[in-house]
């Protein structure tokens, strides 16, 4: 309704609706295990501040959250440790690699470390740098945002593909045989 | 002392002052374990910080025991092995500080691989985690150690990671986590 009385309408797709609700109310879920870590707490802190973009709800239960910030190396050891939050995160769900050593091992070339945490968990947003300047994180944040706008995101694209299957359902994860037997054939 | 003297007059008097007791040590050592120490090697004639005693591994414990019981050597500071590539292949490392004489002393012994060492537990209980440590990196098990399996890597790691042959980006990944052992926390000496 208008001031004067006459019926006024907004329209828009519900996908984009809700996409526009979900990148402003990110809540980042922080599994920071070395220097990056404290960039990313500096850029939570007040001088950057990541509340900004409304994602300043950092919640330390994966269950609680649904944006993973992995800030730092991810050890052989801390692998299945980090597919396992992963997996407690409720879909949809956007994971951040920050710095070089999570996106690809960075300087530690050798037997004991992970290379890039694309080998265990699907990454939406690598951020380049040795840590990650606040702006980089920021810039991070916001091409996820973008992306979740524009339906990009692996959690996204995985919800669509449900959809097309007629397996969607929102309290309901399926399983992987379901998937299969549905005839979802992967990228 | 002066703040400007330079190392080498500094590491002289550390070693005036600790060589006469090293000399008497090792003395009544070699009387009493004849034949079972195979090298002695000495500061100033060998390029080293302490002595270091190499044992054969059958008097290892006991010349330890002697050390840490008539000798004063009561702290075990640290526990570890190199990977020499020869025959014998090993090394194992004990550095030994005694309090009392604010001395330190090296004790090697020459272990082939697959051999088992006698544990250090049987002195000293912080042998424990040390001996674990040597064990996941060089695969040199010792016996009578109350849990010997790996500490660092993964339980389902294939190898052992400091030795020369082992692959630098030797890589194994694990996604998922091992199924939980029933009798893990029964056991009070982990």
């Amino acid at each position: 309704m208008s001031k004067d009385g006459s019926a006024v309408f907004f329209t828009t797709k519900l996908d984009d609706f809700v996409s526009w609700g979900r990148k402003h109310s990110l809540w980042p879920y922080p599994f920071g295990t070395s220097c990056c870590g404290i960039e990313m707490m500096a850029t939570l802190c007040s001088d950057y501040d990541m509340a900004r973009f409304g994602a300043e709800a950092v919640r330390f239960s994966p269950k609680q959250a649904d944006m993973m910030i992995v800030a730092g190396i991810v050890n052989t050891k801390m692998a299945p440790i980090l597919r396992t939050v992963y997996e407690q995160m409720a879909e949809p769900k956007w994971v951040m690699s920050m710095g070089a050593c999570a996106s690809s091992g960075g300087i530690f070339n050798v037997y004991s470390v992970t290379q890039g945490i694309d080998t265990i968990i699907p990454v939406d947003v690598y951020v380049p740098g040795c840590p990650p300047s606040p702006e980089g994180v920021l810039h991070g944040l916001m091409s996820l945002q973008d992306m979740i706008q524009k339906g990009e995101t692996r959690a996204q694209r995985r919800e669509q593909a449900l959809k097309r299957l007629n397996l969607f359902h929102p309290f309901k994860t399926s399983t992987a045989g379901e998937i299969k037997d549905a005839g979802y054939k992967a990228e | 002392m002066d703040i400007n003297t330079p190392v080498t007059e500094l590491y002289g008097s550390y070693f005036d002052k600790y060589s006469e007791i090293w000399k008497n040590q090792i003395n009544t050592i070699q009387s009493k374990f004849s034949g079972a120490i195979e090298e002695v090697r000495f500061p100033r004639e060998y390029p080293t910080d302490m002595p270091i005693l190499y044992v054969k591994k059958e008097s290892l414990i006991a010349v330890l025991e002697e050390l840490k019981i008539a000798m004063g050597y009561n702290f075990l500071s640290d526990l570890t092995a190199t990977d020499e590539e020869i025959s014998p292949r090993f090394e194992m490392v004990y550095h030994l500080l005694s309090h009392e004489n604010m001395a330190r002393i090296r004790v090697k012994t020459r272990v082939n691989e697959g051999e088992d060492v006698p544990t250090a537990t049987v002195l000293w209980m912080a042998a424990n985690w040390p001996e674990r440590e040597v064990y996941d990196m060089f695969g040199i098990k010792f016996s009578g150690h109350p849990h010997m399996r790996r500490i660092l890597m993964d339980e389902r790691w294939v190898g052992h990671p400091l030795r020369k042959d082992y692959p630098l980006r030797g890589y194994q990944l694990f996604p998922d986590t091992p199924a939980p052992k029933a009798d893990l926390l029964e056991k009070s000496d982990r």
